[in-house]
């Protein structure tokens, strides 16, 4: 695989910013370009607020293209990722997909990640901003006869909302091996290759804004087309990543580099979920497993929770949370959420003040202002599960 | 009736020994949906300069800084349910406060209309 969009920067000098597949493609849409994860990326195109809603109600679709796209081969692979992840891989049936961690060797998180397993090899979608990073750290540790490879040639397209499933489905998509695995048999997290128009792409029911969607993984050199055939059906909008963070926020889940870091771990995140009984214990035989171990047994001193705010002020990252004038912890990111017309965020705080109900306040320059915690997700999640479609 | 601005984005129209002060057209494109604008105290004192008002946008808070010194006397009562005025009408409906002006001499460092679309067409 060719490192096309990876150029190292040269020591130095000030640091690249790249561009993506769909770079011209964003500009010639009126997206607004920013640095992101080291690439240009849209933040927004017609504004957040419409494009939050339109995602909502119809379906948006996201270039992703900046996250890293690997893949890891090899007969023991499941093994392999057992060893440095604290999920379940070698139960992972073919055509599922499971949310996971890459723990630092004291339980830290790494980073967040998808794992699909496509039937041969496993495929695995990490964030932007962490994937060279993450690509080392795997690579130092993969057993004999287990490798790995940057699909750095392709793009990474998200299509969300209800309306997404219409959308994707006026392609005509193809089914590239089971042909029973048809785009409507697929639900939440369940993947599977197609054809389109001789185009081979892998799609999976899955992302990152708690709606119905499809992530869709394409050459480079086909990116254009398929973004330009999405767009055409009337349901669809490009959205950028201004709106990406809201509707992910509302949905209750972390961001890397935000909720999520070396300082925290997934107990702490509230990602338990992502970490079945079998694997919580200290001889699981993955990295930090023992401090996970214990972080299950004991607990831990600060939970990550969602607050709703009183007013129209918004709290966003670094806000302190403090309760009988004593600071309890701190956001991690938060702004206002379109759907729920009103100031959240997410917050870790000491564990005994996580119950939902507790009535908080939040610093903000100098005001203070009254929350609540709250249950996550603040919006509900509308994934298409097994027997809903 | 003159406008003046500053090279921070915001306005102010000068009528005898008061200013109404805004952000520009500029600046609401620049920050998106405004979602929240926190404004001065009545009667609070203000440097030139200082951070007087905050407007806060789906994707960020942004500080509006006093373009002269004075006192505020007045701020926009429709804001509070309508911050999205601010995007709409920046430079009329969505202005922020009404100050004295302390010192008319300080109008001379700032931008007149042309001045500023210069300012605004070399960022």
């Amino acid at each position: 695989m060719s490192d096309t969009y990876d150029l190292a920067p040269i020591a130095g000098e000030k640091p690249l910013i790249l561009t993506l597949p769909l770079d011209a493609w964003h500009r010639a849409r009126g997206g607004r370009m920013v640095e992101f994860a080291g690439y240009h990326m849209p933040v927004q195109y017609e504004g957040i607020l419409a494009e939050h809603q339109w995602t909502r109600a119809h379906a948006g679709l996201f270039d992703v293209s900046h996250m890293g796209q690997l893949v890891l081969r090899g007969d023991h692979a499941g093994q392999a990722l057992e060893a440095l992840l604290p999920g379940a891989f070698t139960t992972l049936k073919p055509g599922k997909q499971r949310y996971s961690l890459l723990l630092a060797d004291d339980g830290g998180i790494l980073d967040d990640l998808i794992v699909t397993n496509r039937g041969p090899d496993f495929y695995v979608v990490v964030n932007g901003a962490t994937k060279h990073a993450d690509i080392a750290h795997i690579t130092a540790r993969l057993p004999h006869g287990v490798t790995l490879d940057h699909l750095a040639d392709h793009a990474l397209l998200a299509l969300q909302g209800p309306e997404a499933a219409l959308a994707l489905g006026a392609l005509g998509l193809v089914p590239a091996a089971d042909p029973a695995r048809t785009l409507d048999s697929l639900v939440f997290m369940e993947a599977a290759p197609f054809m389109w128009n001789g185009v081979a792409l892998g799609v999976s029911r899955s992302g990152y804004t708690g709606e119905d969607g499809f992530e869709i993984s394409v050459h480079a050199d086909h990116a254009v087309a398929l973004a330009d055939a999405l767009l055409a059906q009337p349901q669809v909008k490009p959205i950028g990543l201004g709106a990406r963070d809201s509707l992910r926020l509302e949905a209750g889940l972390p961001l890397y580099g935000h909720d999520l870091s070396p300082d925290i771990d997934p107990v702490e995140a509230d990602l338990g979920f992502a970490i079945p009984a079998r694997r919580r214990v200290a001889d699981a035989g993955f990295r930090g497993a023992a401090q996970l171990a214990k972080a299950f047994a004991e607990g831990t001193a600060r939970r990550r929770v969602g607050l709703l705010i009183e007013g129209r002020m918004a709290a966003r990252e670094g806000a302190e949370v403090v309760s009988d004038g004593r600071t309890v912890g701190i956001v991690t990111s938060g702004g206002f959420a379109p759907s729920l017309e009103r100031p959240i965020a997410m917050a870790f705080i000491e564990t005994a003040l996580a119950t939902p109900g507790t009535a908080l306040t939040l610093s903000v320059r100098g005001k203070s202002l009254a929350a609540t915690v709250v249950s996550l997700p603040f919006h509900p999640h509308r994934y298409v599960r097994k027997g809903a479609a | 009736m003159t406008r003046y601005f500053t090279a921070d984005h915001e306005w102010l129209v000068v009528e005898g020994d008061a200013a109404t002060v805004g952000i520009t057209d500029y600046a609401q494109s620049q920050l998106g949906d405004i979602t929240f604008v926190e404004l001065p105290t009545v009667g609070a004192a203000l440097a030139k300069g200082d951070s007087a008002s905050v407007v806060d946008s789906v994707k960020a808070a942004s500080d509006v800084y006093a373009p002269v010194s004075g006192a505020v006397t007045e701020v926009n009562p429709a804001l509070e349910d309508a911050p999205e005025l601010v995007n709409s009408a920046p430079e009329g409906e969505g202005w922020l406060w009404r100050m004295t002006l302390a010192d008319a001499a300080q109008l001379d460092g700032l931008m007149d209309e042309a001045a500023y679309a210069a300012h605004v067409a070399g960022l």
